[in-house]
């Protein structure tokens, strides 16, 4: 069965079982490696991405069920070149220690950025929650969270200070 | 002439009468509505109460689950505060912490009874039935002692009480006094003499502080319990189906005394299925009550279906139809085979751990699939901390037209009763309400 799949603005189309969870699909034919298979069972958020804005596990999302829907990954965001605001701020924190779930962690953290503006620490860890990190680098996750939020403020104060 | 001037003074006669007697009756209803204010006191120190008191009022008020429509979402414990939506409109549980101002720190021992037993606040205002007041008056008195220590020895909040949302003309509380009149009749618990202890230890818990059928019993226009053949013949708790206990439950497999308590106890039982929605909470306590007392509550609710049928099914095991499902509803076979069977297809990790198949889950036996659709939706956070089960939320992955699909397709494959019917409609009800803050 062909499935178009809309991810990071791109369409695909591809020949493949609905059925067949969408981390394989980016990962396997679209060979975007960001998202992870931690659990595969929705528990630990690895393999976060957005669909239509909100953040899923795209382990338990069958391809069929996000056809024609937006998808977004880490990739989406930035590039090793032109990082996004979030990767900057988990590399300066180095929020990272094996880096297994951050990709999951970032695209959660995107989710709440887009959503709240200005989000207070309740907010943050609120929203975390759902994913796990097993070095236990969650504090500096935290961390990058905050420093990426005050990161935005400062970038549109400059660009407010701009004629 | 004569005769009309008679008839005139009679009419007038008849209006004197009929107004004295109405204002007889809004006397009357004064008289009955009216409760007077008690005195406030100095609010009691820790230190007056015994610390056995409190530890019993402790293990009381878990049972009683006072700590879960006293406490707002990441409020202070017994602060108040929290919505609690009605059909009547919403009202906003009061602080219950010994703060003298917002709390009921200037509350005596005997108006904490008088509120617990007549649901009348300690200035004579009356409560509304959100108290369960009509469970409490069940409780011996010694109990409400133990749980007024151990309200009194909270950490204070000084929350004051927020303003309740009622539609006309509810907002008037001494109309509160007409409903006492009508459904305020319960009395303190007696035992059964036929019961052995532990069924009148549940009994008594389960009438009086558990009041478990304030959400499995229907209510009727006036949203008072329904009694007699209809109490515990389920009801609706924030908008999830709370079902039967009676001898009319859906059960896959029949409720028996021990699986219930390994239910309550841990938030699942392998052969009926976790604890959702408004039942996570009620888990959550009963999983640090005493053991005892929960096995007997166990024991009483199992007893309230014993009538039921125990003959063999039509079917020897309960079903699983994997090909008629995936005839009927292939769309939501394709959907469960990517999002839902990597846990719940027979020999998935999670199904060799002794987890409840999906054909025992009470949720998908039931007339309306409200239960199912909430649990794919929002998932089911896990009742009694890290390690009790746990589902996450499919509300971003799936669509309504697909929670549709899905749960069509698990009716017709886990259960013989009727396909469900309108089920996109249900799906966006859940994700609207979901959406509201």
């Amino acid at each position: 069965m062909t499935v178009t799949l809309t991810v990071n603005g791109a369409d695909h189309a591809l020949e493949v079982d609905p059925s067949t969870p969408l981390l394989y699909v980016l990962r396997d034919d679209l060979e975007l490696n960001g998202a992870k298979y931690g659990c595969g069972l929705g528990q630990c958020g690895a393999c976060t991405v957005h669909i239509d804005g909100k953040p899923a596990f795209s382990c338990l999302t069958p391809v069929g069920a996000v056809a024609g829907r937006r998808i977004r990954t880490v990739e989406g965001l930035g590039s090793a070149e032109a990082p996004g605001l979030l990767q900057q701020a988990f590399e300066k924190e180095q929020a990272a220690q094996c880096g297994y779930c951050i990709a999951g962690m970032i695209m959660r953290a995107q989710a709440l950025l887009d959503r709240v503006p200005d989000p207070d620490e309740a907010q943050i860890r609120a929203h975390m929650q759902t994913n796990l990190c097993r070095c236990g680098t969650h504090m500096r996750i935290l961390r990058a969270v905050r420093r990426a939020v005050a990161m935005r403020k400062g970038v549109q104060a400059a660009q407010e200070v701009r004629p | 002439m004569k005769r009309t001037r008679w008839a005139g003074r009679a009419m007038g006669r008849w209006a004197v009468a009929g107004a004295l007697a109405s204002l007889a009756g809004v006397g009357a209803f004064l008289g009955i509505a009216y409760r007077s204010d008690l005195p406030a006191v100095p609010t009691p120190k820790a230190a007056d109460f015994p610390p056995e008191l409190v530890s019993r009022g402790a293990a009381l008020a878990t049972i009683g689950d006072c700590i879960v429509c006293h406490t707002a979402d990441g409020g202070v414990a017994y602060a108040g505060g929290r919505a609690l939506a009605t059909p009547f409109g919403t009202l906003y549980s009061t602080n219950i912490t010994p703060d003298p101002e917002g709390g009921i720190g200037g509350w005596s021992k005997e108006a904490f009874k008088r509120a617990m037993r007549d649901g009348v606040s300690r200035d004579g205002r009356h409560l509304y039935p959100a108290l369960p007041y009509d469970h409490y008056r069940r409780v011996h008195d010694g109990d409400l002692d133990a749980i007024y220590a151990f309200l009194m020895t909270r950490p204070t909040a000084s929350a004051p009480a927020k303003a309740n949302d009622l539609i006309f003309p509810l907002g008037f509380r001494p109309l509160l006094a007409g409903w006492k009149l009508l459904f305020l009749h319960q009395e303190e618990f007696t035992p059964r003499p036929d019961r052995d202890a532990e069924w009148n230890r549940g009994a008594y818990l389960a009438e009086g502080l558990g009041h478990c059928s304030g959400c499995h019993s229907p209510r009727n226009l006036a949203g008072a319990e329904e009694t007699g053949d209809s109490a515990y013949s389920g009801g609706v708790a924030e908008g999830w189906v709370a079902p039967a206990l009676n001898g009319s439950s859906p059960a896959a497999i029949p409720w028996m005394a021990d699986s219930l308590f390994t239910y309550l106890r841990t938030g699942i039982d392998g052969r009926h299925g976790a604890a959702a929605g408004p039942m996570g909470p009620v888990v959550h306590g009963l999983s640090r009550a005493p053991e005892a007392d929960v096995r007997a509550i166990a024991t009483y609710i199992a007893s309230l279906s014993a009538d039921r049928p125990r003959a063999a099914p039509k079917t020897p095991s309960p079903p699983d139809r994997t090909a008629e499902a995936a005839k009927a509803s292939p769309a939501g076979a394709t959907l469960f085979a990517g999002a839902c069977a990597g846990c719940h297809e027979s020999g998935a990790p999670m199904m060799t751990q002794g987890r409840p198949g999906l054909s025992t889950v009470t949720a998908l036996q039931l007339d309306r699939p409200d239960n199912a659709i909430r649990a794919i939706l929002q998932g089911i956070h896990a009742p009694t901390g890290p390690a009790g089960p746990a589902m996450p939320p499919f509300a971003a992955s799936l669509t309504d037209a697909q929670v549709a699909d899905l749960a069509a397709y698990l009716r017709s494959r886990f259960s013989d009763r009727p396909a469900w019917t309108s089920l996109e409609t249900a799906a966006a009800t859940v994700r609207k309400e979901d959406s509201q803050p």
